[in-house]
C-alpha cells in the first residue's frame, strides 16, 4: 500500500505541477462543448425520424405512400415502450406500430410530430389510430454532451496514460523502478488510479462549468453517473495501459492510439447515433467501452434510467477493466 | 573474505552478438570492485545481470548465496548510467518517493548530509547541474541503506572538480562497510576507488586483481623519459632502444641502475630526466589494445 501511495502522489504531483497539461485538459472541452452546443442546438435536421414497431415488410404492406416518401427515414424498432420513450423526449418524431391495428405516436408539444400527422393523414388517410404522447424536449446539446464528455474522457484516458508510461520507458525511469521493490501491478494500478482521479475531477468541473451556461437535462441519478463514468474511465484507462505496455516508441504508441480512438470515436455514438446504421456497425461498437459508457450515460441522464437499467452496461464495463488491465499488467515490461 | 554476490559461468547472447561470454566472478564484502573494459566489451551487460536487471541466457548468479529474489530488490543499491526521474519533483520528493518503496531505509536526513544535498533539498530535479544530479542518483541508489551498491560509469560527463568530489563520497560510503560494484571509462576514477579490477573485451574477463598487483604482473619495468632533443635523438646512435612520443623519447627498462648509467657514460643530459609509472591506462591498452576514455 505504502508503494502504491508513493506512486499515486508522485504521478499526480507531476500532472498538476505540468500546468500546461493541466490548462489544456481544462480548457479543450469547454471549447467544444460550447462551440458544437451554439453550432447545434438550432437541430436543422433535413430528415424526419419514424420509429417503426412490427417489421419493416408489414410497413411497406399497411403504408406504402408514407414509406415512399421522400426524406423520411424509417428505423426498425424491436421495444415498443423504448420507442414511445422516444418520441416523448422529441428524440424521433413519431413512431409507428404496425403489429396490430396500425397506429403512431406523437409527441403533442413537437413542430415536427405536427407536420408528420399531416403527411401521414395525407397519404394514408385515416388508418392510423393517433396515439399523443408528452413529455420535455431533450435538446441537441443534451443528447450530445454525454457523448463529447465521453469522448474528452476517452482522450484524456487513453493519451494521457499511454504515453506517459511510454516515455518513462524511453527515458530509463521505469528500469530505476525495476531495480526497486516496487511491482507491475503496484506501479500500473497507481497509474490507473492517478489518471482516473485526475480525469473524474476534470469532468465533473466541466460538466458543473458547462452546466451553470447551458443548463443540461438531468433525469437520473448523479450516482448512477459516477459509476458508470468511473468504469467508462477506467476500462479506457486500461486499453490505454495495454497499448503501453511493451513499446519504448512514442510514434508507435501514437500510432496505435490512434487506430483505438478513430473506430471508437466514430461507431460509440458520440457525434452521431448509430440508430439506423447496418447491424454489423453496431454489434462492433458494441466491442468499445465508449459505446457502452456513452449510452448509459444517455439513459441516466436523459430518459431517467435507473441502476438496474443501465447493470448490462456496467457489468460490461467492469469486465472490460479487469480483463484488459489484467492482460496489461501481464505482458508488462519495464524496459 | 566472504563473497557477497557470486557469478557463474555467465553467458548473454543478443541476435547475432555474444555480449558475455562465460564470466566467472566472486566478490568480497566490503571492496570496491572495478569493472573495467572499452565501448562493447560486454560490461553494462554484465552488471545489469549482477543487478538482477537483465537475465542471462546461462549461468547463475548468487546474492548471500541465493538466488536474486525480493530480497536482494530490498538490499542492492543501483545508480544506472542513464536514469530519468519522476518530473516536476523536488529533489526532498524524490528522496520521500523513493524511500517508501523499501520497507528498511536509512534516514533521510542521514542522507541529504552523507550526498550533500541540503542546499538543493527544494530544486526541481530537472533544473540540476550535473554533479548534483549525480549525488542524488547515488542518495537514492543508498535509500534502503544497501549492503552491495552498483554504479555504473557515474561520473560519466561530469568536470574534474566534480569527478574529484564524487569520488570523495563514494570514499565515504565505502567507509561503512559497504561492497561496491563499479564501472568506468577512468582509469584514474579505478585506481582512486577500487581495490580490485576486472578488465574485460569481447564478453571475457581478460585480467583481474588488485591494480598494484596488476601493473607489477604486465609491467615489470619503468619507462624514462628524455626530452627529444639533440641528446635524445643521440640514444638511437648509441644503440640505446628508444621510442619517440611526440616531446619526449621513451625508455622502457627492467634495469633501471644499468641504464642510467650506460647514459650517464655517453654524456647524455639527464637534466631534465623523468621516470615515468604505469598506469592503468596503460595497462587498458596492453590488455585490450583500445584506448580507455572515450
Amino acid at each position: 500500500m505504502k508503494k502504491f501511495l508513493a506512486v499515486l502522489h508522485a504521478r499526480n504531483m507531476e500532472f498538476l505541477r505540468d500546468r500546461s497539461a493541466l490548462a489544456w485538459n481544462l480548457a479543450m472541452p469547454f471549447l467544444l462543448v460550447f462551440g458544437l452546443a451554439f453550432t447545434f442546438s438550432g437541430g436543422n435536421k433535413d430528415i424526419y425520424k419514424i420509429g417503426v414497431f412490427g417489421g419493416m415488410d408489414r410497413m411497406l404492406v399497411v403504408a406504402p405512400k408514407l414509406q415512399s416518401t421522400q426524406h423520411l427515414e424509417f428505423i426498425p424498432y424491436d421495444d415498443l415502450n423504448k420507442g414511445i420513450e422516444k418520441v416523448k423526449h422529441h428524440q424521433m418524431d413519431m413512431f409507428i406500430d404496425v403489429s396490430g391495428a396500425p397506429k403512431y405516436w406523437v409527441n403533442s408539444t413537437s413542430p415536427n410530430g405536427y407536420l408528420l400527422e399531416r403527411i401521414v393523414w395525407g397519404t394514408e388517410g385515416n388508418q392510423f389510430a393517433r396515439q399523443a404522447v408528452e413529455g420535455a424536449e431533450i435538446r441537441y446539446v443534451d443528447w450530445f454532451l454525454p457523448g463529447i464528455l465521453g469522448m474528452n474522457m476517452m482522450f484524456a484516458c487513453l493519451f494521457g496514460v499511454g504515453f506517459v508510461i511510454v516515455r518513462y520507458r524511453k527515458n530509463g525511469f521505469l528500469k530505476r523502478l525495476k531495480a526497486t521493490p516496487l511491482g507491475a501491478f503496484q506501479f500500473l494500478f497507481a497509474q490507473l488510479i492517478s489518471r482516473l482521479l485526475l480525469v473524474m475531477v476534470i469532468t465533473t468541473i466541466v460538466y458543473t462549468g458547462c452546466n451553470f451556461f447551458i443548463k443540461f437535462n438531468m433525469q437520473g441519478s448523479y450516482w448512477a453517473l459516477l459509476l458508470v463514468n468511473t468504469l467508462g474511465a477506467m476500462s479506457l484507462i486500461s486499453i490505454g495501459m495495454l497499448i503501453a505496455s511493451r513499446t519504448a516508441s512514442e510514434e508507435f504508441a501514437g500510432g496505435i492510439l490512434n487506430v483505438m480512438t478513430w473506430p471508437m470515436m466514430l461507431l460509440s455514438g458520440s457525434w452521431f447515433s448509430l440508430e439506423g446504421a447496418a447491424t454489423w456497425v453496431k454489434n462492433v461498437a458494441q466491442l468499445f467501452p465508449l459505446t457502452h459508457m456513452i449510452s448509459a450515460t444517455r439513459a441516466i441522464m436523459n430518459e431517467g434510467a435507473t441502476l438496474s437499467q443501465i447493470m448490462p452496461d456496467v457489468w460490461i464495463l467492469a469486465a472490460m477493466s479487469i480483463i484488459i488491465l489484467g492482460i496489461g499488467a501481464y505482458i508488462f515490461k519495464w524496459e | 573474505m566472504s563473497a557477497i554476490i557470486t557469478a557463474t559461468n555467465l553467458v548473454k547472447q543478443y541476435p547475432g552478438v555474444l555480449a558475455v561470454d562465460g564470466i566467472n566472478l566472486s566478490i568480497p564484502k566490503g571492496i570496491c570492485f572495478g569493472l573495467l573494459g572499452p565501448n562493447g566489451a560486454g560490461k553494462t551487460t554484465t552488471i545489469e545481470i549482477l543487478e538482477g536487471i537483465n537475465l542471462p541466457t546461462s549461468g547463475t548468479v548468487l546474492y548471500k548465496g541465493e538466488t536474486l529474489g525480493v530480497r536482494y530488490r530490498e538490499e542492492v543499491g543501483i545508480q544506472f548510467q542513464h536514469t530519468a526521474l519522476q518530473d516536476f519533483l523536488t529533489v526532498r520528493e524524490t528522496l520521500k518517493f523513493f524511500e517508501r518503496l523499501y520497507q528498511q531505509t536509512m534516514q533521510v536526513s542521514e542522507i541529504i548530509e552523507l550526498c550533500s544535498l541540503s542546499d538543493i533539498l527544494g530544486r526541481d530535479t530537472r533544473k540540476l547541474s550535473g554533479g548534483q544530479r549525480q549525488r542524488l542518483l547515488l542518495a537514492l541508489a543508498l535509500i534502503n541503506d544497501p549492503e552491495l551498491i552498483f554504479l555504473d560509469e557515474p561520473t560519466t560527463g561530469l568536470d574534474p572538480q566534480a569527478r574529484r568530489n564524487f569520488w570523495d563520497l563514494v570514499k565515504l560510503v565505502k567507509s561503512r562497510n559497504k561492497t561496491i560494484v563499479l564501472t568506468t571509462h577512468y582509469m584514474e576514477e579505478a585506481y582512486a576507488l577500487c581495490d580490485e579490477i576486472a578488465i574485460m573485451d569481447k564478453g571475457r574477463i581478460v585480467s583481474r586483481g588488485t591494480p598494484t598487483q596488476l601493473l607489477t604482473e604486465h609491467f615489470g619495468d619503468v619507462v624514462l623519459q628524455i626530452p627529444n632533443t639533440d641528446a635524445g635523438r643521440k640514444l638511437g646512435e648509441l644503440g640505446i632502444n628508444a621510442i619517440e612520443t611526440g616531446e619526449y623519447m621513451e625508455i622502457r627498462t627492467s634495469h633501471l641502475h644499468q641504464t642510467l648509467q650506460q647514459l650517464i657514460e655517453h654524456n647524455i643530459n639527464l637534466d631534465q630526466l623523468r621516470i615515468r609509472a604505469w598506469t592503468l591506462e596503460d595497462l587498458f591498452i596492453n590488455v585490450t589494445g583500445k584506448k580507455a576514455a572515450p
